[in-house]
């Protein structure tokens, strides 16, 4: 080996312990790159193979009834591949040790099997037989959730009547990747399920003998998908069609593509924050190296070794640390990348959600991290092979201090010696010091974002469960009925107060926008579902006009004061105008809100309703729920705990994950930066400290002098971290910015102290090392040697 | 063998060492710095240890200073045992009673003249101004100075007040000329000299330079870890007498 290179290996076994802390931050970004890289990389994968294997649907459009003949007429619109028509209804479900009724969305399949649109991805069991009417196939996370398998039946109120139904099959379909009953906010495996039914048979239930209700079709190639959808509602007006949507408003695929699209902000924005940390300690170590090693440069360069030679030496040393960092990293990141993807597979229905180490993103993260090193490396490496060998074997001059501003303008009689030597090298090297402080300030910074994420789910689950939705529960009729109904329903057992509200499936337009969501009637005095902002404030309903929230209205380019187009997507599919009154700032959905009667007068109907809120003496909620099943007006019921419970196990638990993955990452950065700050200066200021031990300074004394230093960067930087971390956890809010959900800007107390004090034990237990080496500080060896 | 240890009783013996030994283990091997000394140091002389380098005379002071714990033998200070002190108590004794001079100066770079020697008036004491220990130095004028901006003479000679100013009972210098020239080296010892003289400090002074053996009341020669030799010096020469 060659000398050089020995002295390579030497070098890193003597700064072991701020090369240990490069390669925990180096593997914190890389672990954090590789596993979100990963993680996005084969959710898009999967989600692209498992679309075109089973034939995701490119356009849906639910209908009343249309007659079969009509198909043929679809088919022929330009740019459709295939059109298939099917049933699709949803149904009260029985199930076994559930109190309240659950929901069943029965979709039909052909009797004998043949490749369909959104075709079925059988797990256990067997295709539905022809000729077996009653047979059905499950979704797999509802068989899961309720113990379902084939061979055990199920209840369903078809057309008015229990029915049994036999489970001879568990499936998955690209349609329900996301499984979600319509409406709902979060998926309820316990309380939603799909099943699979032969087409006659449903027929045959729904009254919809040789006619279909929903029609999903795939574009050939060159399709032109608003021409399709446009054409498409005409055919279908005159049949009750209910609006034809693309993949994007698709609600399964709306939600997984919108985790993917979280992840790609994730996946980019931490690991680039880790990594400039990285760039930045290893400027600090290598200049530090490369100042204490002036006299062995010289020398070299004496005996002709190269700027070049020297420079790749100081640059290896850097790269050494990194590739060790990459290497822990890599392993550290495929791991977590791998949990967190069998997290994904909880609730992401795919036949199979490959995680693969990408060769790509293993070679991007190298790159990077080396990139890094480098540029962090370039500075100091140039400053060593400035230097003329003469000039750099004669001992570096006594370190030029002058007296701090602070004492210069009069107020050095203030100062200690002590704090004099503090104050006095800050300002001597204010790169330095400023380098060190936006070092811990990241580390903070980090720590804020990483905590943030809990306060935001804190602030969503607050203003959407407490402060929002304050009913028990809620249930939708199978149709609009008159608002009297709510004295039937305040005559069921245990109800408290009922209060109605009208929700009305619509498509919102302007200019070239548009936007299928539901309009929310509510009663503008109503207690148990208010509006509610971001900032917590409860929104008062004008009397005129309809609400939208501002994302809603940023979709579709509107302001307070237009009037947008609306297509009432039941009844009579009637178009009006309407005044957009004012704009709700809301942080889950893209909800629009209008008074009951307002909406009411505008379909020029009296008091209608379409479900009720209502709150539930806790003790009767069974006799409640049994009543209920046999109700069949009540097509569904939701139940708020049952989405935050729901919210808890999915988003939550997934941000969670990484949140405390990164806050963990975080922790290992405070310690490196704090560390190494302390440890270079210590390294720089060894001999002084030596020479005020032997003047009889204590060693308490001397650890004040040194860290003091670190203290007041460190407390320099903490606030300012605040303030990064504040900045950073407002580009997330503006980056998650899906449809889905937004986050809250919300920094709450306990993230700023915890930040506070993981930074200040870190800075503690740095300078517990720290003090255990000053305590070993050899006081004759220094005396002996020269600088 | 010949050992420090003198005859005269009466002059109060600072130092009193008896049987000091040190041992380096460098791996498999034992070296010996020190071989069983015994030296006493008495109030208000000068004495200058003469020896090649490795002779031990560097380990020997450190000793007496509290730098350096022997591995056998005994060290009192006046009334204090060295050897059974703790780093505590070392830290004490360095602060209440040895004043330091390196060869290297070793003052803080951030701190001006009048602020490295204040580093020691505030914490001894009975100390002088440190202006004054700065003017007994012939610094008076440039007592505002960083490091920095002093020669290398001038930074012994801080160096030398800073010792002083606590009015130390013993001033240990380890060669304190070794990195100046000649005539600086002269400038630094006359102000030694002065300093033993008027206040009457006891000073050890380690070189290798026998020149300047002339101007002590004592000359002590190491050699391989022991006293070779014990010389008293009839008549002092001043050290502008010097020559090397």
């Amino acid at each position: 080996m060659p000398a050089l290179n020995r002295k390579l290996w030497r070098d890193l076994w003597h700064l072991r312990g701020q090369v240990i802390a490069i390669i925990l931050v180096v593997a914190c970004g890389v672990a954090s790159y590789v596993a979100l890289q990963n993680i996005y990389r084969s959710l898009i994968v999967t989600q692209k193979t498992y679309y075109a294997e089973y034939r995701f649907a490119d356009v849906f459009a639910p209908l009343k009834r249309a007659p079969e003949r009509l198909t043929a007429r679809i088919n022929e619109i330009d740019g459709v591949a295939t059109a298939q028509t099917r049933i699709v209804a949803n149904v009260t479900l029985d199930i076994p040790g559930l109190g309240e009724p659950a929901t069943g969305q029965l979709v039909s399949i052909p009797e004998i099997r043949t490749p369909i649109l959104n075709d079925l991805h059988l797990l256990r069991g067997r295709y539905i037989e022809a000729g077996h009417r009653n047979e059905v196939i499950l979704s797999s996370g509802f068989s899961e959730k309720n113990n379902l398998h084939p061979g055990d039946t199920i209840s369903a109120i078809i057309n008015g009547r229990w029915t049994k139904l036999s489970i001879v099959g568990i499936a998955l379909s690209p349609e329900f990747v996301y499984e979600i009953r319509p409406g709902d906010m979060f998926p309820d495996a316990r309380r939603f399920g799909v099943m699979w039914m032969n087409r006659e048979a449903l027929g045959t239930a729904f009254n919809l003998d040789g006619a279909f209700n929903n029609v999903v079709l795939s574009f050939a190639p060159n399709a032109n998908e608003a021409h399709i959808i446009e054409r498409l509602d005409t055919l279908l007006t005159e049949y009750g069609g209910l609006g034809a949507y693309g993949r994007e408003d698709q609600t399964s695929n709306h939600f997984v593509s919108n985790e993917i699209a979280e992840l790609k902000v994730t996946s980019t924005m931490i690991p680039a924050i880790f990594l400039s940390v990285t760039a930045f300690l290893i400027h600090l170590v290598l200049s530090r190296l490369v100042s204490t090693q002036r006299e062995q440069i010289a020398v070299l360069k004496a005996f002709g070794y190269t700027n070049l030679n020297i420079g790749v030496h100081y640059l290896k040393l850097a790269l050494a640390a990194v590739t060790g960092g990459v290497i822990l990293g890599t392993f550290v990141g495929w791991y977590f990348g791998y949990s967190m993807t069998a997290l994904y597979a909880e609730f992401f229905r795919f036949p199979v959600l490959r995680y693969e180490m990408n060769p790509w993103v293993l070679a991007t993260a190298v790159v990077i991290s080396l990139s890094a090193a480098s540029i962090g490396a370039i500075r100091a490496v140039q400053k060593a092979v400035a230097l003329p060998p003469a000039e750099s074997m004669r001992p570096e001059p006594p370190a030029r201090y002058h007296a701090s501003l602070i004492e210069r303008v009069g107020l050095r009689k203030l100062f200690s010696l002590a704090t004099r030597i503090i104050i006095r090298n800050l300002e001597r090297n204010p790169v330095k010091a400023t380098l060190t402080m936006l070092g811990i300030a990241m580390a903070t910074s980090l720590l804020i974002v990483g905590f943030y994420f809990y306060d935001a789910i804190d602030q969503i689950i607050e203003i959407q469960f407490h402060q929002k939705f304050r009913h028990d529960i809620s249930v939708v009729f199978n149709e609009p009925r008159p608002s009297r109904v709510r004295y039937d329903l305040a005559n069921l057992p245990g109800v408290l107060r009922v209060e109605p509200y009208r929700a009305v499936p619509v498509r919102l337009r302007f200019e070239h926008h548009s936007r299928r969501t539901a309009i929310i009637g509510l009663e503008p005095t109503g207690e148990l579902h208010r509006l509610v902002d971001s900032k917590m404030r409860v929104f008062t309903l004008p009397p005129e006009g309809l609400v939208l929230t501002t994302e809603l209205a940023k979709r579709l380019s509107v302001k307070a004061g237009d009037t947008i187009t609306l297509e009432v997507l039941e009844g009579k599919r009637e178009i009006k105008q309407v005044l957009v009154a004012e704009l709700i700032d809301e942080l889950l959905g893209l909800g629009a809100y209008m008074d009951v009667k307002a909406l009411n007068r505008l379909l020029n109907e009296a008091g209608t309703v379409s479900s009720a809120y209502l709150m539930v003496d806790a003790n009767a909620t069974d006799q409640l729920y049994k009543k209920l099943k046999s109700t069949p007006t009540v097509s569904g019921v939701w139940i708020p705990s049952v989405w935050l419970q729901s919210f808890n196990e999915t988003i939550a638990r997934t941000m969670g994950t990484s949140t405390s993955v990164i806050i963990f990452f975080a922790c290992v950065i405070a310690f490196g930066m704090i560390y190494n700050g302390a440890r270079i200066a210590l390294s720089e200021r060894g001999r002084e400290l030596a020479s005020l031990r032997v003047l009889g300074f204590s060693l308490n004394e001397i650890t004040v002098m040194l860290l003091g230093e670190q203290a007041i960067l460190t407390g320099v930087a903490i606030p300012l971290g605040y303030g990064m971390g504040y900045g950073i956890c407002f580009l997330i809010t503006k980056a998650i910015d899906t449809e889905l959900m937004r986050l809250p800007l919300i920094v709450s107390n306990k993230t700023f102290a915890l930040g506070f004090l993981i930074v200040c034990g870190a800075a503690l237990l740095s300078g517990m090392l720290i003090r255990w080496r000053l305590r070993n500080l050899d006081l004759i060896e220094v005396l002996k040697t020269r600088e | 063998m010949q050992t420090a240890t003198s005859k005269e009783t009466d002059k109060e013996a600072v130092f009193r060492a008896r049987g000091l030994s040190k041992v380096y283990r460098m791996g498999e091997v034992e070296v010996f710095a020190l071989r069983a000394v015994d030296l006493e140091l008495y109030q208000g002389e000068f004495v200058v240890f003469l020896g090649p380098s490795g002779s031990g005379k560097s380990t020997l002071l450190n000793i007496l200073g509290g730098l350096d714990a022997p591995t056998s033998g005994e060290v009192v200070f006046r009334d204090h045992n060295l050897t059974q002190a703790n780093d505590r108590e070392l830290t004490r004794f360095r602060r209440e009673h040895v004043g330091f001079v390196f060869q290297f100066y070793n003052l803080i770079p951030s701190l001006t003249a009048l602020e490295n020697v204040q580093l020691v008036t505030e914490i001894s004491e009975h100390p002088m101004a440190a202006e004054e220990a700065l003017r007994l130095v012939s610094l008076g004028e440039r007592m505002h100075h960083f490091p920095a901006q002093l020669s290398g003479g001038e930074q012994q000679r801080v160096a030398i007040a800073r010792a002083i100013a606590k009015r130390p009972d013993v001033l240990l210098c380890d060669e304190p000329t070794g990195a100046l020239d000649f005539s600086t080296g002269k400038l630094v010892l006359e102000v030694l000299e002065r300093v033993n003289r008027e206040l009457g400090t006891t000073t050890a002074v380690i070189t290798h330079n026998a020149a300047i053996a002339a101007m002590a009341d004592r000359v002590i020669r190491v050699g391989s870890g022991q006293i070779v030799e014990v010389h008293r010096n009839t008549t002092k020469a001043k050290p502008d007498e010097l020559v090397w």
